[in-house]
């Protein structure tokens, strides 16, 4: 045990001594969690609409009136139709609302600024809402678990996801290789103590850190973001240790394969951060990509991962509802374990 | 200061390199202390000393890339404190690890030197031509530079620190780790462009090589411990060769790691 | 004690890049021997199979008796190897280092401190200071007592004097000198020519080839035959003249004179006639002692024959 330790100890010397990189870990999963649960917001509000009427009656003052008090809505007045398109195009107004009587039956049209497809939908959403209590058969729409539409309920699944990919996967792969470059690492190789143990003594410090992280995020996501607490955590700290075990386990392939730091960083970047958050779920919904990229999607950890965050934290669900999750999780620690020990014993 | 003031007071003077009192401090710790030398133009001008005595800190003055702490420095006629540019444009360095760029050809190599030296395309043209024959490289003109054995690339650098001409070159090292062969054939390189009036400011470990200089000076402790032509030197160290005059006077170094 | 390293028919290649072609040695118990080469000569690919870090494509080596590419776990425990980057922590102090090592091998510093002893002496001064900021001498030093903690039988020192100034390799070689006494074999590669004569017995090596293989004496044994000196005030001027003569096998530096080897026709006399002749009036010339440097020139100059 005496050589586990010494490892150990060596390599938390280490990590504590580039102070640099310590606070970096440290603070990088506060502003992360800071900036997207508070800052970039995907909620919309103040949309600026504009209304088109070709003749008032009752019902079309009354539709007016559910713009104006709508509090998501500013309602900017209402103008011609010839001067609708100059409005969107000049960035006045976001949409514009055309209304017309029929008999006392309202039908009307809403036209809007879709520069941005994503923000377009979410303002036709909010309109018809808007609009909703004085349209035939209205549409009332209940968000269920987030009530709010809070976007870092969102987020805090998606931020750990990447956070511990970042801290396990490129931190322990740069060690790694940052030994092998320097020569350490074929000192370790021909000293007597076996590769396993090599592995293990670079991991556990990894793997506190790692700990440490979580124990940050939950604090600040059960508190400062709140999401609603429940005994339920505890399954967070299961899943999320696997998920860091599994991080862990894919630096140290990283490792076997490359040969530079620079190399460690960068197939650890693009590999495995850019799929987490381009392809993960994190940002993007999958239903919406490509059927080829949701199959791809498939492979990614931090899919499996987020998806089950969000069931345990948003939705507050028991850990049989993230079954399938977690033991996709768990098959592909063991597969990704078992190739990186494999290659690094090949080592000699 | 102004410009003009700058220049050597007599340009024709054969003074290439001159320093008073040179002084470079870190802190507490005083790298180079109060160095004084002159080099000749067209001289092999031999610069040693241990590790740690402060060579590559008195380089990096008179190359312009570090300012001295105190006294000052003449390089090419230039101050190296007012006009590092002046002094950059007219002299040529090579290091230790030939700083060349792996994935190019010798001549791309070279031609990119050249441009960064500010060269016209016609004298670029001119002097690869030139550089090529006096170094016998012309069938190795479009070898990408990974693949050459380590001789080779070393020539290529050698080519790369002097296509433009420079009054002096600095070589840091340039032999280190390489065949008895190939550093002799590099020797007779620096031999040539001396020959042809270029100064070669020179350091090496291979003190075999000393005896190549005209001139030798031996650094200890940031200081210029002996400087004389190494016959002068084994004279008054009563020593067969360089070596042993090394030894006796960098035993005497005080400073400890 | 059995400390013999056997080497026969090693060949290892990188692609179509031939790193060691067919090399046999033997080195004796407690011999303190040296492999002599430029970079890329091979040694480096020798040292990483002695030291159990590769296979070879063909051949087998044994250290201790051991087989390097059966039994090299127990080699491992009968090895010290010190890389040529000196391979110690940077952001670690001495004593981190060292204890480091120490406890890789499970053995205590204070039982195997008498052996290091006279290589740490100077480190001891300051234990606290962090390995990278020590000069290349300490950083040597430093590496050594790390290979030696475990008190190996063997140890395979590789290239330990490059970038080293000329006195911390006088006292290196001191050092391994003293190592030599205990008992323990020691490979050591080296690019100075200079430090071959400190070994009991060398291999020349260049390009994954033996060039040659003896004690310092018997290499350059029968070298003097038709080697001069010689030296004028223009010594650019003389080099080119001589590697022109037809007389002239060969004309190289050589510290403060000029190395000449001549022909069998080669005569001094008319040599220094011709020369005066040609604008060097005072040329001269007299035989030369050769060394090691001598022969390694004339082995590579002849690719390998003699």
């Amino acid at each position: 045990m005496g050589i586990f330790r010494s490892l150990v100890v060596k390599e938390t010397l280490h990590v504590a001594r580039d102070k640099r990189t310590v606070l970096i870990t440290l603070l990088m999963p506060l502003v992360l969690l800071v900036l997207f649960g508070f800052a970039i917001s995907t909620e919309v509000n103040n949309i600026r609409v504009v209304a088109v009427v070709d003749k008032h009656t009752q019902a079309t003052r009354q539709m007016l009136q559910q713009l104006i008090i709508n509090e998501y809505l500013t309602f900017e007045g209402q103008t011609s139709h010839s001067e609708v398109e100059e409005l969107l195009k000049t960035g006045k107004a976001d949409a514009a609302v055309y209304l017309h009587d029929d008999n006392g039956k309202i039908s009307s049209q809403i036209v809007v600024d879709a520069s941005n497809p994503n923000l377009a939908q979410t303002y036709s959403v909010y309109i018809q809402g808007a609009m909703a209590g004085n349209l035939d058969g209205p549409v009332l729409t209940h968000t269920l678990y987030n009530p709010q539409l809070k976007s870092a309920y969102n987020f805090v699944p998606g931020v750990m996801g990447m956070i511990f990919i970042l801290v396990c996967a490129i931190m322990t792969s740069v060690s790694i290789v940052s030994e092998k470059q320097s020569g350490t690492m074929s000192l370790l190789i021909v000293s007597p103590i076996k590769p396993r143990t090599i592995i293990f003594g670079k991991l556990v410090p990894y793997f506190i850190l790692s700990c440490i992280l979580l124990a940050i995020m939950l604090t600040m996501s059960y508190t400062v973001l709140g999401l609603p607490f429940s005994v339920n955590f505890l399954n967070v700290v299961l899943i999320t240790l696997v998920y860091i075990i599994l991080a862990l386990s894919i630096g140290l392939l990283v490792s076997t394969l490359v040969d530079t730091q620079v190399s460690a960083l960068l197939v650890s970047a693009v590999i495995f951060m850019l799929p987490v958050i381009l392809l993960s779920g994190m940002i993007f919904p999958i239903d919406n990509m490509p059927r080829v990229l949701q199959w791809f999607s498939c492979i990614i950890p931090a899919r499996w991962y987020i998806e089950a965050m969000r069931k345990l934290m948003v939705q507050n669900l028991a850990l049989s509802y993230v079954w399938s999750e977690f033991v996709i999780l768990a098959g592909m620690t063991i597969i990704v374990l078992g190739i990186a020990v494999k290659k690094f014993n090949n080592i000699r | 200061m102004n410009k003009a003031e700058t220049k050597i007071n007599n340009p024709d003077s054969d003074i290439v390199i001159s320093t008073k009192d040179l002084t470079k401090c870190f802190g507490s710790f005083t790298a180079v202390d109060h160095i004084s030398f002159e080099v000749k133009k067209g001289e092999i001008f031999g610069f040693l000393g241990a590790n740690g005595a402060g060579k590559t800190t008195a380089i990096r003055m008179l190359c312009g890339l570090s300012k001295p702490s105190d006294g000052e420095a003449w390089v090419a006629g230039y101050n190296v404190e007012t006009d590092p540019e002046q002094v950059k444009t007219r002299i040529g360095y090579m290091s230790q690890s030939f700083s060349l760029y792996e994935a190019l050809t010798v001549s791309q190599n070279i031609e990119l030197f050249a441009t960064i030296y500010g060269m016209t395309p016609q004298a670029i043209k001119q002097g690869i031509a030139q550089i090529f024959q006096a170094l016998d490289m012309e069938k190795e003109k479009n070898t990408v530079v990974k693949s050459m054995p380590i001789g080779w690339k070393q020539k290529v650098a050698f080519a790369a620190a002097t296509i433009h001409n420079p009054e002096i070159v600095f070589l840091d090292e340039p032999t280190g780790g390489v065949d008895p062969v190939t550093r002799r054939k590099f020797w007779e390189q620096i031999y040539r462009v001396s020959s042809e009036g270029m100064t070669v400011f020179v350091t090496t470990h291979y003190l075999d090589e000393a005896e190549y200089c005209n001139r030798v000076s031996i650094m200890v402790d940031g200081k210029i411990a002996a400087l004389d032509t190494p016959a002068g030197l084994k004279k008054e160290y009563d020593c067969q060769t360089m070596d042993e005059v090394f030894r006796k006077i960098a035993l005497t170094a005080k400073r400890t790691d | 004690m059995n400390n013999t390293i056997e080497i026969n028919n090693l060949s290892k290649s990188y692609g179509k890049l031939v790193a060691l072609d067919d090399i046999s040695l033997s080195i004796n118990s407690g011999e303190l021997f040296g492999l002599l080469g430029p970079d890329g000569a091979g040694k480096t690919t020798l040292f990483k199979i002695l030291s159990t870090l590769m296979i070879p494509d063909k051949g087998s080596s044994s250290m201790c008796g051991l087989d390097v590419v059966k039994d090299y776990r127990q080699i491992r425990l009968r090895v010290g190897y010190m890389p040529e980057k000196f391979s110690l922590y940077q952001d670690m102090t001495v004593m981190e280092n060292l204890r480091f090592y120490s406890s890789l091998f499970g053995v205590s510093i204070k039982d195997n401190f008498d052996l290091i002893a006279p290589i740490f002496g100077q480190l001891e001064k300051f234990p606290n200071r962090f390995a990278g900021n020590l000069s290349g001498g300490m950083k040597q030093k430093l590496a050594l007592s790390c290979a030696l903690i475990h008190r190996p039988e063997i140890l395979l020192l590789e290239e330990p004097t490059t970038g080293v100034d000329a006195v911390s390799r006088d006292e290196f070689w001191q050092m391994l000198g003293g190592l030599k006494e205990k008992g323990i074999t020691i490979l050591v590669s080296t690019s100075y020519m200079d430090e071959a004569t400190r070994c009991e017995r060398l291999a020349m090596i260049n390009t994954g080839h033996i060039l040659k293989i003896g004690t310092p004496t018997e290499l350059v044994a029968g070298l003097d035959e038709n080697l001069y000196n010689a030296v004028a005030k223009d010594m650019f001027k003389l080099l080119t003249a001589l590697q022109k003569m037809p007389e002239v096998l060969n004309c190289y530096t050589f510290g403060a004179t000029l190395h000449v080897v001549g022909r069998n026709d080669f005569n001094a006399h008319k040599v220094i006639a011709q020369l005066v002749a040609d604008g060097i009036p005072d040329a001269k010339i007299y035989p030369a002692k050769g060394d090691i440097e001598d022969l390694f020139i004339k082995l590579m100059e002849n690719n390998g024959n003699e």
